[in-house]
């Protein structure tokens, strides 16, 4: 592969030999210093703790030492664990609640939002505000919705009578709720990359349609929707990267309860290692987690290369 | 409320159903908030005795009052400002050198690098948490700025947008600098950096934010409580969520942390939007 590469740029500098000073696209060691500073933090912070961490699941670890090669028996351990199983499990319930939700109502409000007009501005705003807030902010908002007495739910539903759900504590709907937080934290992006989308479709395409008096369902249905398919998927994918890595809003809501029901991956591996101190296991449970977001990503990658191909 | 397009009359039915939807859904993005700052502006023992007291008069600032008592929150703040200050500062510093050099400046290894560097964009920060924080506890660096400042050095995004925006700048620009024997750096900062004021500002704001909400690694590094950002600092008083006890003074904590971002959003909102939006596609 290097080697059809390296043919014309051996020709070069040959064919620019009159110029002193024109060879400033040749590689020169010096040029290194200008990424050698992001290089620095780059392999001490990110590199050596992705490889140390791969070490660590392969030992028997607390704080300051590295104890014992253990080989697989971390995996092993984690794969036996009850807590973990149900954790990935949580997870994936996890992602399942709230990727398609997102994808669907994000679809649906740049459908709605994608005009030039003031109220549609406003909204946009509205709608991706809440996703510049902390995580800390978002919980306690949603808590003081689902708690019990003073709670919003509960203070609409004493209006009618009625006694509203448990959404914390009810073991069925914690996960729910923890759901409902996030997708309203977390509305803004998906609309937004539909919005992006829809604003590159072609505007006479539109005309055209509307010269053969196609009506808004069928070109809803043959122009907007087969446009963005790309963007759907991409948005699909995003989100399920994101959305695997939950783990502030089920400390912050739930604590991973009742009996570790919303309990996901991360807060698995946040537990195991720093409040258990089992540095091996809870790096194990890292990788698996590294490995199932891989997954998500390289899928991702496959899908935006193929969109810069098509362009 | 202005309606957008129910104007055209065969459209209008449709029209107003997906309006009322619309409304609907942004109810549910506001009442919500609305609701805690009712909240922060009452009485506690009103609102234990009827939570309806929320929507009748007298309402009170005490629980503003006794927030910005509570000295915490000021420090709290004050290591928020230092930490994603610091890690934004970093950040452009870094990007903007590494940008230029990806862009525009040939050195053995640099395609492999690059690549490697992509690479970084898809490894989660869960999956080196658990090395970095022995690293981080071998080397002394829990419960200081640095510690917690550092691991968002290592970001990756920052890099490949400078990368794409130096790319997207006319070569002849500092060719010609280059070719008058303007060396590298003053080329760089003289005639390019100026350029891309716009992709510093939207890496600059993005890098803030995500620093400014950042929860997981404070919360593992930043044990003491004065070390604390404050994303970690209002999550530990939530955990005396105790029912009988504070709800307005947490709902004031609330409105006092958020209403800083929101405010910033709304003045930097197309700042935002497009950073996350890239941040997300890639």
């Amino acid at each position: 592969m290097g080697d059809r590469r390296a043919t014309p740029r051996t020709a070069l500098p040959a064919a620019s030999f009159g110029a002193a000073s024109v060879d400033i696209y040749a590689p020169q060691w010096r040029n290194f210093i200008f990424v050698a500073p992001f290089l620095f933090f780059f392999t001490t912070l990110l590199l050596v703790p992705l490889f140390w961490g791969m070490w660590l699941s392969f030992h028997k670890a607390d704080t300051f030492s590295s104890g014992n090669f253990v080989g697989f028996g971390n995996y092993i351990r984690l794969f036996h664990d009850k807590v973990f199983l149900q954790s990935v499990w949580n997870t994936f319930y996890f992602v399942l609640l709230t990727v398609p939700t997102l994808a669907l109502i994000g679809l649906f409000l740049a459908l709605c939002l994608n005009r030039r007009t003031r109220t549609a501005a406003v909204l946009r705003t509205l709608f991706f505000s809440s996703s510049v807030l902390s995580v800390t902010i978002v919980t306690l908002i949603w808590r003081i919705v689902f708690i019990p007495n003073v709670g919003l739910l509960s203070t609409i539903y004493g209006w009618f009578g009625a006694t509203a759900p448990a959404f914390i504590s009810d073991p069925s709907l914690a996960m729910i709720g923890i759901a409902i937080a996030t997708v309203w934290w977390c509305i803004g992006l998906p609309m937004m990359l539909f919005l992006s989308a829809l604003q590159q479709i072609p505007q006479d395409i539109y005309e055209a349609a509307a010269l053969d008096n196609a009506n808004r369902w069928q070109t809803l249905r043959s122009i907007t929707l087969p446009s963005i398919k790309r963007t759907f998927v991409l948005v699909v994918i995003v989100q399920i990267v994101l959305q695997f890595q939950l783990c502030g809003q089920a400390w912050l809501m739930t604590r991973g309860g009742p009996n570790n029901l919303t309990k996901p991956i991360v807060l698995y591996i946040y537990d195991t290692a720093f409040r258990r101190w089992d540095l091996g296991m809870g790096a194990a449970a890292s990788e698996v987690l590294f490995i199932l977001i891989l997954m998500a990503a390289m899928a991702q990658y496959l899908v935006t290369r193929n969109k810069a191909g098509q362009a | 409320m202005r309606a957008p397009a129910i104007s055209i009359k065969g459209r209008a039915f449709g029209d107003r159903v997906l309006l009322a939807l619309v409304i609907l859904l942004s109810l549910v993005m506001v009442a919500p908030v609305l609701w805690v700052i009712g909240l922060s502006l009452k009485e506690n023992a009103e609102l234990m005795a009827n939570p309806n007291s929320v929507f009748q008069a007298p309402y009170t600032l005490k629980n503003y009052i006794n927030t910005i008592g509570t000295s915490s929150v000021f420090v709290w703040v004050f290591n928020s400002i230092i930490v994603s200050g610091g890690l934004t500062l970093g950040t452009l510093i870094l990007s903007s050198l590494a940008g230029y050099g990806f862009a525009r400046l040939n050195f053995p290894g640099r395609n492999v690098l690059f690549v490697i560097v992509l690479f970084g964009l898809a490894v989660p920060e869960q999956a080196v948490l658990v090395a970095r924080h022995q690293i981080f506890s071998m080397l002394n660096f829990h419960n200081t700025y640095h510690g917690l400042i550092l691991p968002g050095l290592s970001a990756s995004f920052g890099v490949f947008l400078m990368t794409q925006y130096f790319k997207a700048i006319p070569k002849e620009l500092d060719e010609a600098a280059m070719l008058d024997n303007a060396g590298r750096f003053r080329t760089f900062w003289k005639i390019l950096l100026p350029l891309t004021v716009p992709a510093q500002a939207t890496l600059g704001i993005f890098t803030f934010l995500g620093a400014w909400n950042d929860y997981l690694w404070p919360l593992i590094s930043a044990t003491k409580k004065d070390m604390y950002t404050l994303t970690v600092g209002m999550a530990s008083t939530q955990t005396n969520f105790a029912q009988s006890e504070g709800i307005g003074f947490l709902m004031a904590q609330a409105v006092f942390a958020g209403a800083p971002i929101l405010i910033v959003y709304l003045f930097f909102q197309k700042y935002i939007v497009t950073a996350v939006s890239g941040a997300a596609v890639r």
